[in-house]
């Protein structure tokens, strides 16, 4: 099994590794394979496009956690100039859980904050998995008043399991902290667009993720409770994470049906992981685009909407 | 009360909030804090608190705001709203099924109740969760009801009081449901933004997507004693760090050591220590004790 493909992938990787082979003969020997690669290569990519096509929940749910995802720093790094980091909530720690920093989007100053998780596992660790402790949102925070007082847009990157359920992260608030941002961002008089780009965990997500416009990249997903965790308790079982990632509706396709987010940012072919590059480009034009938008609209009617729009999530029936 | 009838155009209310009688069980019951058995007529003057050993027992909502609020004026807000199950959720039951259960257990339309009243003849609004009603679980009626409550505060300058007892988001209704931490908060700040306060009384339990929103959100934030308060469950927190916990760990004992509420009190002293602050929030002179009758609509 090809460890960089997911279990649903598996044809592909098995195509993707004849291919490989027929090269390393071709260079190998005077034969002329580049025909029968063609011809590979052409039945892999409809191969992959037959499976992408017809995603189920589960499948979309592993991939928004694949590990070669790419997380808010590679963003970062493809979108902002001058990026500076700004560490620390002032009060306990540095969360490295949560980033967060000052930089430039095509030009125009922005505040970045988004989660990120580890890529081997020292980082992985380092980063508590992109679980945040309060700190993290306390450093959020803080980050998001300061841009509220220069006049800069918020822009969020959510990918987090959710906040961590620890000893020291209940004694030190976890609950307030949350709050408090949600608190503080629903009236923060500023522009904040929000992008779900990997795992969008529940009350851990929420906290960064209040704002004027909510994205999502097509392959990740937004839920309040993790498809294992659901299922251990409504089924009795994780086992069945598959059947509860269905009946909870965690894809972006789904929440956008159902109104609860703004935007499907459309991935490559295969994933974000397989074309970075293209993937930080579509998201670059989603944001300037939100941002052109909101940074004509004036503050008070901005901080109207932001209102109106979270008045309006929820249904219900009212009878006599 | 000029205030109240400012407030009572529509059809959506009803006088009074005794809907029901809440039936005894038995005539005894036995305290899960000390075991002592305990004749339930005592134990419900008492207001659900054990007279042996103060041991706070849950309380229906309805209870609850029959016990804060003064006798007269009692205005329910919004129990014109009814669930809906939107996504036709559906895990080893039906989330529908689990709505009429609730409904037929408890005798409520969802798990939050929401009255305008009085507490020593301070006006304020108050709501409270019904733990029995799906856990006390936030889903789509109970952020309505809950921003509808703040509305009444804002339209009539009114301060807030919530007694919250919940495990959290409701998952039937998904991503709804997260999105009411967000609703409610924001209504929040819209209340705080005007001057008007909100005190919360997190009673066992305050747990998730409730307390990491509207419950942690009080200008005072209050806890009955030994409530457990907290954002992850305690078994949750033991199966990640491994290990047992500590004594005492996410009670409201706790959470007042480690700065998270302001004070711990007395379910028999909530009324007058509340409208006492309220009052003085509120620039009113000190309020002057009415008898609390809870037993009387019963």
């Amino acid at each position: 099994m090809n460890l960089n493909f997911l279990e649903f992938e598996q044809p592909i990787a098995e195509l993707e590794a004849k291919i490989e082979e027929l090269r390393y003969v071709g260079d190998d020997n005077e034969v002329n394979l580049s025909e029968e690669i063609d011809k590979l290569r052409q039945k892999s990519r409809s191969l992959t496009e037959q499976i992408f096509s017809n995603l189920n929940a589960w499948q979309v749910s592993q991939l928004a956690r694949h590990p070669q995802r790419p997380y808010t720093q590679d963003y970062v790094e493809r979108l902002f100039t001058e990026f500076e980091e700004l560490h620390g909530d002032r009060a306990y720690a540095d969360d490295a859980a949560i980033i967060g920093g000052v930089g430039r989007l095509e030009g125009r100053p922005v505040m970045v904050i988004g989660h990120q998780k580890g890529r081997d596992t020292t980082e992985k660790v380092r980063r508590n998995f992109g679980m945040p402790r309060p700190e993290g949102y306390r450093k959020a925070l803080r980050l998001m008043e300061m841009a509220e007082r220069f006049k800069m847009p918020v822009l969020t990157l959510i990918d987090t399991p959710g906040a961590y359920p620890g000893v020291g992260a209940e004694e030190r608030g976890q609950s307030e902290a949350i709050a408090r941002n949600l608190f503080v961002m629903s009236r923060l008089k500023t522009p904040i667009i929000c992008t779900v780009i990997g795992e969008g965990g529940s009350g851990g997500a929420l906290a960064v993720g209040v704002g004027d416009r909510v994205m999502m990249l097509e392959y990740s997903t937004y839920s309040v409770i993790s498809p294992e965790g659901c299922a251990s308790i409504l089924w009795k079982s994780a086992e069945r994470a598959s059947d509860a990632a269905e009946a909870l509706g965690v894809t972006s396709e789904r929440l956008k049906q159902l109104g609860l987010i703004d935007q499907v940012i459309g991935e490559p072919l295969g994933g974000a992981h397989r074309e970075i590059n293209t993937m930080a480009a579509r998201l670059r034009t989603a944001l300037v685009e939100s941002l052109d938008v909101l940074t004509s609209v004036p503050v008070d009617k901005l901080l109207e909407q932001r209102y109106q729009r979270l008045m309006g999530f929820g249904n219900y029936e009212v009878k006599g | 009360m000029s205030w109240l009838k400012k407030f009572l155009p529509s059809q959506i209310r009803t006088e009074g909030g005794a809907k029901r009688k809440s039936v005894p069980e038995g005539l005894w019951a036995k305290c899960p804090g000390c075991n002592s058995v305990l004749y339930r007529a005592e134990l419900e003057r008492n207001l659900d608190v054990c007279p042996k050993c103060d041991h706070h027992m849950r309380i229906s909502a309805r209870r609850r705001l029959e016990a804060f609020l003064d006798e007269e004026p009692r205005v329910e807000i919004g129990d014109d709203l009814h669930p809906v199950d939107a996504l036709r959720f559906r895990d080893s039951k039906k989330y529908k099924d689990r709505l009429s259960q609730a409904q037929k257990n408890t005798g409520e339309s969802d798990a939050l109740v929401a009255m305008m009243g009085q507490v020593n003849t301070i006006p304020l609004v108050a709501v409270a969760f019904e733990f029995k009603f799906m856990g006390g679980s936030m889903g789509s009626v109970v952020g309505e009801r809950f921003v509808r409550a703040v509305d009444a505060c804002l339209e009539n300058e009114l301060p807030l009081v919530c007694f919250s007892a919940s495990g959290g988001a409701r998952m039937q209704e998904a991503l709804f449901s997260l999105m009411q931490m967000a609703k409610t908060s924001a209504a929040l700040a819209r209340m705080s933004k005007r001057g008007l306060p909100f005190v919360s009384v997190m009673t066992d339990p305050t747990m998730g997507g409730v307390s990491a929103s509207l419950a942690m959100l009080g200008d005072v934030n209050i806890g009955e004693p030994g409530a457990l308060i907290g954002f992850a469950g305690p078994r949750v927190i033991e199966q990640t760090v491994r290990e047992t916990l500590p004594e005492g760990f996410q009670r409201s004992e706790f959470l007042l050591e480690h700065g998270a509420l302001d004070l711990i009190v007395d379910r028999r002293q909530m009324r007058e220590k509340i409208a006492s602050v309220l009052a003085m929030f509120t620039g009113q002179p000190t309020p002057v004790p009415v008898m609390a009758l809870e037993t009387n609509s019963h």
